[in-house]
């Protein structure tokens, strides 16, 4: 910080004061900052929910625990498919650096049907567990187990929509800069969901069986 | 199947004819007043045909000098709807003493003090802020419009939307009636079985998401789109705190969200979060409702802190003092805001060390703050002060907010805080500090900024009227409330046995009226300088002799805001280039790319309206419609690729040609 008396005392000193070169129109220059913003507002809603869940966990009100409820196979299954996924967007988004529309669609097609499995699985989970009576109303640790793992199912939903929606831009205008940013914040989207489950399923599934 | 009870259940949910306040003299009185000026609105606006002018220029405007008067003017109209329940309180509790049992009954008291408490902060002093942020930001950093156009048109009208889901439950049915925040078990079902709380959820929630989609989106802008040489440490200190603001948005609304949504399921599926049975936790929600609600009120400040930075440094023609300070007693005031909520329920019985913890915590916070006030101090200090209004409001607000300030270290102090929890001087000392602090920053704000965002500055004689009443009239409103406190008199109670606090009321009552002065006053303020704007006409763009970068283009700004992006040498950059002889580029312009309007987000929020209507109500065909509606308009809107323009260098020429002519004098 220089004494700005100093500038009045020598106006001598020649400086630009304005861009006279226009740079290029850059759109969207911002948008992946945004979206990593975005993304850690969504961070803070798992947060809240983990916590919730935290708190409320061991609330059973004399009904079932997670030892009695949590099938381990199917959840590992269900595991497998989300990660799976973030296996097959990452190849996507390698086939977009090439500038490879066909391949780029068909891994963000695998994508999308190992989400789709994810979600079948579990929401399965969730009416098996609703027709042994343990549904969100019968206790607080219910509630808050269908509250986080729901929300992340809701997540994940929402990621197909918006995956679909991507796989026909692409198809209808190709590998373009906007396309490929869309991509890149979907593929940022998509393996938060990951890490985010690699929580649910430490913290709620693994850590629910031991107690 | 026109008699058959199921089809009508089904169509209209919870709503019948009982769900219309008919019996209410008030509110119908209120609605027939409302209705008439609606349709008298509309009628003028359809005879003077400015419904397309409005639709083109206005409602699907993304220009962010736009977003931000529209939101101002947004919060002044819900000024009056909360300033009409406060005055509605202050008489009520000033008549019903002994036998007389006032004019309002519990139902309705209770709905106006949260009204009053959810509309003040969530559709006016945000409003205000965000307004505010979003007309200076970008004009301050050099920047022709915000990261996220379409995103920043979204959140204003979703803010909007919020508002009038509230402002429906005073025709339609009720709100809530469990005070600003909703604790369960009262706002559970069970507590709360009515529409009301169903209001406040949704109504928040839409605001919600706006004002989180705007923090992302400044904080984007702030930290990508300053002009080259604008290096973080000579940021203007408004646009230092805007960041600050709205990094606690992005890292505080969240947490709201969440919490209401857990609400929403108690009270729509069953769920157990919060009830007092099968395992809840209703002090989960008031933990949790506080992680948002701390960082809430600094959200409100900062802004107004920036505000006063701006004004002092500009109206006593100095450097400000300690930028340095400044902006770290800025970021230290942030970080901490996170680490105070547990100080509004100190009674809840943590025990005494997580009390200890967070009163101590919460007097830190009081260091960087008296620093800031020192720093304005010193930046008068020897400066040659200009008594202009928005600097009578700056004087006016150091002296209120350091008595707020310490009646606030009084209550972080735990044993004193449960004799003080939930009593008149709690709402005393928030009052002195919102008053006080976020709402006189931001009349210095728009007094300060008018004149750049309209072309002619407000009339002073209304301005310091205003001032003045506003001024007077909040220490003889809360000084009584302070005193009534100490009594042991505790908060939201519509009658009183004791006919010795009597007067303490009544005079607080009249303070409420010189404040309703105040803001017809500022009213009024606004009409005369518009009758007056010629003579208080400004062309320089620079009426106050200005410091920052918003100063160096024409006032109003073009819609390109510069016509070439400005390159930043020193921090108070305008009057930098002031000193080293600038001269404005009269020629060689070029063509500006800018983002086209849309009217996406006006219809998403109107969608919004419709959906919370329809989860309010039980209506649950609507709900889903709408929210379908919603998700095929939002895909429906990235399909359009075309999203900007360039504005051709001849128009900017032409533009920037009327500014040399207006500057000319012809």
């Amino acid at each position: 910080m220089s004494a700005p008396t100093l500038h009045a005392a020598a106006p001598a000193e020649e400086v630009a004061f304005y861009v006279t070169e226009e740079e290029h129109a850059h759109s969207g220059s911002s948008t992946m900052l945004g979206f990593w913003i975005y993304l850690m507002s969504d961070c803070l809603i798992f947060a809240v929910l983990f916590a919730t869940y935290g708190v409320l966990g061991r609330s059973y009100a004399a009904g079932p625990s997670g030892a009695d409820l949590f099938d381990l196979p199917l959840v590992a299954l269900n595991t497998a498919m989300l990660l799976f996924s973030s296996i097959t967007y990452g190849f996507a988004m390698l086939e977009m650096e090439r500038n490879k529309k066909g391949m780029t669609l068909f891994w963000l097609a695998v994508t999308g049907l190992f989400g789709a499995a994810f979600i079948y699985l579990e929401l399965y989970e969730f009416a098996h567990l609703i027709a042994e009576g343990a549904g969100p109303q019968r206790s607080a640790f219910l509630s808050s187990f269908f509250a986080l793992v729901g929300t992340h199912g809701l997540h994940v939903t929402c990621g197909l929509i918006w995956l679909v929606t991507l796989m026909v831009q692409v198809a209808q205008r190709g590998l373009i800069e906007d396309n490929k940013r869309r991509l890149m914040c979907l593929s940022l989207f998509w393996h938060f969901l990951d890490v985010i489950w690699i929580g649910v399923f430490s913290f709620v599934y693994l850590m629910g069986v031991l107690q | 199947m026109s008699t058959n009870p199921d089809f009508w259940s089904f169509v209209f949910g919870r709503l019948s004819w009982e769900s219309f306040p008919f019996h209410e003299p008030i509110l119908v009185a209120t609605f027939i007043a409302v209705a008439l000026g609606g349709v008298a609105m509309l009628g003028a606006l359809t005879y003077f045909r400015v419904w397309g002018y409005l639709w083109r220029e206005w409602l699907t405007s993304v220009d962010h000098k736009r977003i931000g008067i529209m939101y101002i003017v947004l919060a002044l109209v819900m000024l009056l709807r909360g300033f009409a329940d406060a005055l509605m309180m202050r008489l009520q509790q000033a008549i019903a003493f002994g036998g007389s049992e006032g004019y309002l009954p519990p139902h309705h008291y209770d709905q106006i003090f949260t009204a009053h408490g959810v509309i003040m902060i969530f559709f006016v002093a945000m409003p205000l802020v965000t307004g505010l942020m979003n007309f200076v930001v970008p004009l301050q950093i050099g920047a022709r419009d915000v990261s996220f156009p379409f995103l920043n048109n979204f959140s204003f009208w979703m803010t909007v939307a919020g508002a009038v889901t509230v402002m429906i439950s005073l025709f339609v049915g009720e709100f809530a009636q469990t005070g600003w925040l909703a604790y369960p078990p009262l706002s559970g079902l069970e507590g709360s079985p009515g529409v009301g709380v169903d209001y406040y959820i949704w109504g928040l929630q839409v605001a919600g998401l706006g004002t989180l989609l705007s923090g992302v989106n400044l904080i984007a802008t702030i930290v990508k789109m300053r002009a080259p040489g604008m290096t973080m440490m000579k940021l203007p200190v408004f646009t230092w705190t805007a960041l600050c603001t709205n990094v606690l948005i992005v890292a505080s609304f969240p947490v709201l969200t969440a919490v209401l949504v857990l609400l929403s399921l108690d009270r729509y599926v069953g769920t157990n979060f919060f009830t007092s049975d099968l395992g809840g936790n209703p002090m989960m929600y008031v933990n949790l409702i506080w992680i948002w609600g701390h960082p809430e009120v600094y959200i409100l400040i900062l802004p107004a802190f920036g505000v006063f930075s701006e004004v002092v440094s500009t109206f006593c023609s100095k450097r400000l003092f300690g930028y340095t300070s400044m902006v770290y007693a800025t970021v230290v005031i942030t970080i901490l805001s996170y680490l105070v909520w547990l100080h509004h329920f100190f009674t809840m019985g943590s025990g005494a060390s997580v009390n200890s913890f967070f009163g101590i915590t919460t007097m830190i916070i009081s260091i960087p703050t008296g620093a800031k006030i020192f720093n304005w101090l010193f930046t008068m200090f020897r400066g040659r002060i200009r008594y202009e209004v928005p600097m009578m409001w700056t004087v006016g607000f150091m002296l209120t907010f350091v008595i707020g300030g310490m009646t606030g270290v009084m209550l972080a102090v735990p044993p004193a805080d449960f004799q003080l929890h939930n009593s008149l001087f709690l709402i005393a000392h928030f009052h002195n500090v919102i008053i006080g602090g976020v709402v006189f920053g931001m009349f210095a704000g728009i007094t300060y900024w008018f004149p750049k965002a309209f072309g002619f500055k407000l009339d002073p004689f209304w301005g310091k009227m205003s001032f003045w009443f506003w001024l007077i009239g909040f220490w003889v409103a809360f000084m009584p409330i302070y005193i009534l406190g100490l009594m042991g008199v505790t908060r939201r109670v519509n009658h009183f046995d004791d006919p010795s606090l009597q007067i303490w009321f009544v005079i607080a009552a009249f303070g409420a009226v010189l404040i309703a002065c105040g803001i017809a006053s500022f009213l009024i303020q606004l009409v005369v300088s518009f009758m007056k704007r010629e003579q208080l006409r400004d062309v320089t763009g620079d009426p106050w002799g200005g410091r920052t970068l918003e100063w160096s283009t024409s006032s109003p700004p073009p819609v390109y805001n510069f016509a070439f992006t400005p390159i930043i040498h020193d921090h108070d950059a305008w009057w930098d280039m002031k000193q080293r002889g600038y001269t404005r580029p009269l020629h060689g312009f070029r063509p500006i790319h800018m983002p086209k309007n849309t009217g996406t987000g006006i219809i998403l929020a109107g969608l919004s309206v419709v959906f919370a209507f329809g989860m309010i109500w039980y209506m649950w065909w609507l709900a889903a419609l709408s929210f379908v509606a919603m998700i095929v308009i939002s895909i429906g809107h990235t399909f359009n690729y075309h999203r900007d323009f360039f504005i051709p260098a001849e128009v900017v020429d032409r533009t920037e040609k009327s500014r040399t002519a207006l500057m000319a004098g012809e």
